[in-house]
């Protein structure tokens, strides 16, 4: 007898849904996922959608209290979830928010009408459920994207990628942006990203958040620290690197109040 | 016929973002139909301040998935415009190459995979591979294309990297401009399947005449560039988008709606083919024909084939300017040197797929964000939507009460909002504070 092909959903939360749209990305890989899952689920790309489904995939961050209900109700109903993207993971900027206080925040997009609205400090979907399988990236990487599917669909566990961007980098041959004299959070950003900012002769704005035993305060130090690196120190200049803006800028994707580590469950350890 | 019904759309499926429709129905008559905009907020506009100008463009873009090259290029306007910072020709010309990207994606994308599904009677456009796998395979060959061409220009698709304040900090690659012109010129025959596939589909037969609102520009058919043009007053500089924006509320609604000069108007793909028909190119005149596009169109259906003019449009638009680029030959630019932050304001505005699209901030002297303001095309058709559903569901009484759901998420979807871009009602009672 033929096996039931397990039954996959999207689901998305407060974002840019282009996580989602890097799935629809897939093309001819998408069509020969289609032969190993069956869709239930999909706002975005279908209509209707079924309450059943094995393995949910959540983009996105909760702020609202029926985006935190409607996360609870999908971790009951699947056996796999998967936080897709950063916004799932870290917070992404959903949680820059979450340095003033909620009424503030409120106040000062909707007025007078702020009472009409209500909204929760954002937190990743990871930092309210546990998840079997994390995927960072703002947005998420294809190839990671089609890699974790197909551990999933063949019962692997997936551990998150766990060097900074500059092992990629150098991988990849890239020139330094540093020796150009750009900051870059590439030293202390976790990889996966095929290191595509700095390809492009860009800085890594570390979208992927910190990299495990990450030394944030020497990063802070190499970057804005009057040193013999004559490089570093045209660097710095340039950037009128303090280390309350570093610091800053380290925050657009970690969120200020969050945990970097998230309680996982077994599959991603 | 349906004498009592409460339609309650929870949720509307195959739109970006999270939307609801309301319709009532007493008595065998209409009383009340809505679009509700559900969406968590994100509150872009409380945490760009105090952030650097380096960094707007970079949060901009992840406004929304689909259109992150005109949030990012928006912004980059208004931060330019504050600065006084001119950028080279040449990346003028690779940011217009982007948005060409990403129009043709989003298009596609919302031709194929979000309004098709309705007329080939299929949940998702991911049902029909077993069946009609060579419209799947066009839509994904089109769309691979589309973002193929913003990867040569600005990385990926979605966010687009190295698109910053005064320029690139990348030589492009003459070699792959190249291969990406061939694959444009070998595109054509899709386009021309996609005419055919949207001719073969009937969109109901509705008018309402409108105020139609969009760039305009005297020599390109404007997506990067260009003033404001009303079909109702004219052109007005895009600095001062306050005097013609305003906002109002309606007593049955927690939502803000803009009036430019009628108390409601209309962005999108139609408005910009009303008023820029003459700079389309062949290739799109040939589409806007074969489609009975006429000039000027009052039927909302019609931005869907507006949609499939316009990515005709960007594929021939796009080979012209790559062919441009590689006569002139492509130059290094010190994408930094020019950039002075200095106290003021700055206002950009560009053609989001979806519309005309308003990105403002107020800096201090060292170019720091101190206040921002968003205004995105759906918040702006959102009265224009409304006005749309009621002049166009009284006729539908008479149907199954699924039916009557159906025909008016089809017209909901028809303007492909996009509701993650949402940020906020309209809200523009106020000036920015100028330091």
């Amino acid at each position: 007898m033929e096996r039931k092909k397990p039954r996959i959903a999207f689901f998305d939360f407060a974002c840019c849904e282009g996580c989602q749209l890097t799935v629809l990305q897939m093309e001819e890989t998408l069509l020969d996922l289609l032969e190993h899952v069956e869709v239930v689920a999909w706002r975005e790309a279908m209509s209707g959608g079924s309450d059943e489904y094995d393995i949910a995939v959540c983009e996105g961050s909760i702020s609202t209290r029926e985006d935190e209900e409607r996360i609870q109700r999908i971790r009951e109903t699947a056996g796999t979830v998967v936080a897709l993207g950063t916004c799932a993971n870290i917070g992404c900027h959903n949680a820059l928010k979450n340095r003033w206080s909620m009424e503030e925040v409120l106040e000062l997009v909707y007025g007078e009408e702020a009472g009409l609205f209500e909204t929760l400090p954002a937190r990743p979907v990871a930092g309210v459920i546990p998840v079997d399988y994390r995927i960072l990236g703002c947005p998420a990487s294809l190839p990671e994207i089609e890699t974790v599917f197909k551990r999933i669909i063949t019962g692997q566990p997936y551990p998150l990628p766990n060097d900074p961007v500059c092992v990629e980098c150098k991988r990849n041959d890239h020139l330094c942006v540093l020796e150009k004299g750009v900051m870059c959070l590439g030293p202390v950003t976790r990889c996966g990203c095929d290191a595509i900012c700095t390809a492009y002769g860009d800085a890594c704005q570390g979208c992927r958040g910190l990299v495990d035993q990450a030394n944030l305060e020497a990063a802070v130090r190499v970057i804005t620290a009057s040193h013999s690196h004559s490089i570093m120190d045209a660097v710095a200049r340039r950037f009128r690197a303090e280390p309350e803006r570093i610091r800053t800028w380290f925050s657009l994707y970690n969120g200020p109040d969050l945990p970097v580590e998230q309680e996982m469950t077994e599959h991603g350890s | 016929m349906v004498h009592e019904a409460n339609i309650h759309v929870h949720h509307l499926t195959r739109v970006e973002g999270h939307g609801d429709i309301i319709a009532v129905i007493q008595g065998g008559e209409l009383k009340e139909v809505r679009f509700s905009v559900v969406e968590a907020p994100r509150f872009f506009e409380a945490f760009l301040r105090g952030r650097s100008y380096g960094e707007l463009a970079h949060l901009a873009s992840r406004i929304c998935g689909i259109c992150a090259v005109s949030h990012r290029a928006a912004a980059l306007k208004a931060v330019e415009s504050a600065f006084g910072v001119r950028i080279s020709d040449q990346s003028a010309l690779l940011r217009r190459l982007a948005f060409h990207g990403e129009v043709l994606s989003s298009h596609v994308l919302h031709l194929y995979f979000l309004v098709a599904p309705d007329f080939l009677g299929a949940p998702s456009i991911l049902h029909l591979a077993g069946t009609d796998r060579e419209t799947v395979k066009r839509a994904m060959r089109l769309k691979g294309l589309a973002y193929d061409l913003c990867k040569e220009v600005v990385g990926r698709h979605t966010h687009p990297v190295a698109m910053n304040v005064g320029g690139f900090p990348f030589v492009h690659d003459e070699a792959g401009f190249l291969r990406m012109k061939e694959r444009l010129v070998d595109a054509v025959e899709d386009v021309r399947e996609t005419v055919s596939l949207f001719q073969g589909l009937s969109l109901p037969s509705f008018e309402r005449e409108t105020e139609y609102v969009s760039l305009k520009h005297p020599a390109v058919y404007p997506f990067y560039e260009g003033d404001l043009f009303s079909s109702e007053s004219g052109s007005l500089a895009p600095d001062s988008y306050r005097n013609a924006v305003r906002e109002y509320v309606q007593p049955h609604s927690t939502a803000k709606y803009a009036r430019w000069n009628r108390p409601e108007y209309m962005v999108g793909a139609l408005s910009r083919v009303n008023n820029n028909r003459d700079l389309l190119g062949p290739l799109a005149l040939e589409a806007a024909d074969r489609l009975g596009l006429e000039r000027p169109c009052h039927n909302p259906f019609m931005n869907n084939v507006a949609q499939v003019v316009e990515c005709a449009h960007c594929l021939e638009e796009s080979v012209a300017i790559i062919e441009q680029l590689l006569e002139t030959g492509l130059r290094p630019e010190d994408e930094e040197a020019e950039v002075r932050p200095c106290a003021g304001r700055g206002v950009g505005a560009v053609e989001a797929p979806r519309g005309t699209l308003f990105h403002e901030y107020a800096f201090d002297e060292e170019g720091r964000c101190l206040e921002a303001n968003l205004v995105i095309p759906t918040a702006q058709n959102l009265a224009n939507l409304e006005a749309d559903l009621k002049a166009y569901a009284p006729a539908l009484v008479d149907r199954e009460v699924s039916s009557i759901e159906q025909a008016l998420e089809i017209l909901v979807r028809a303007y492909d909002p996009c509701i993650s871009c949402s940020t906020h009602v309209i809200r523009l009672d106020r000036e920015l504070s100028i330091p």
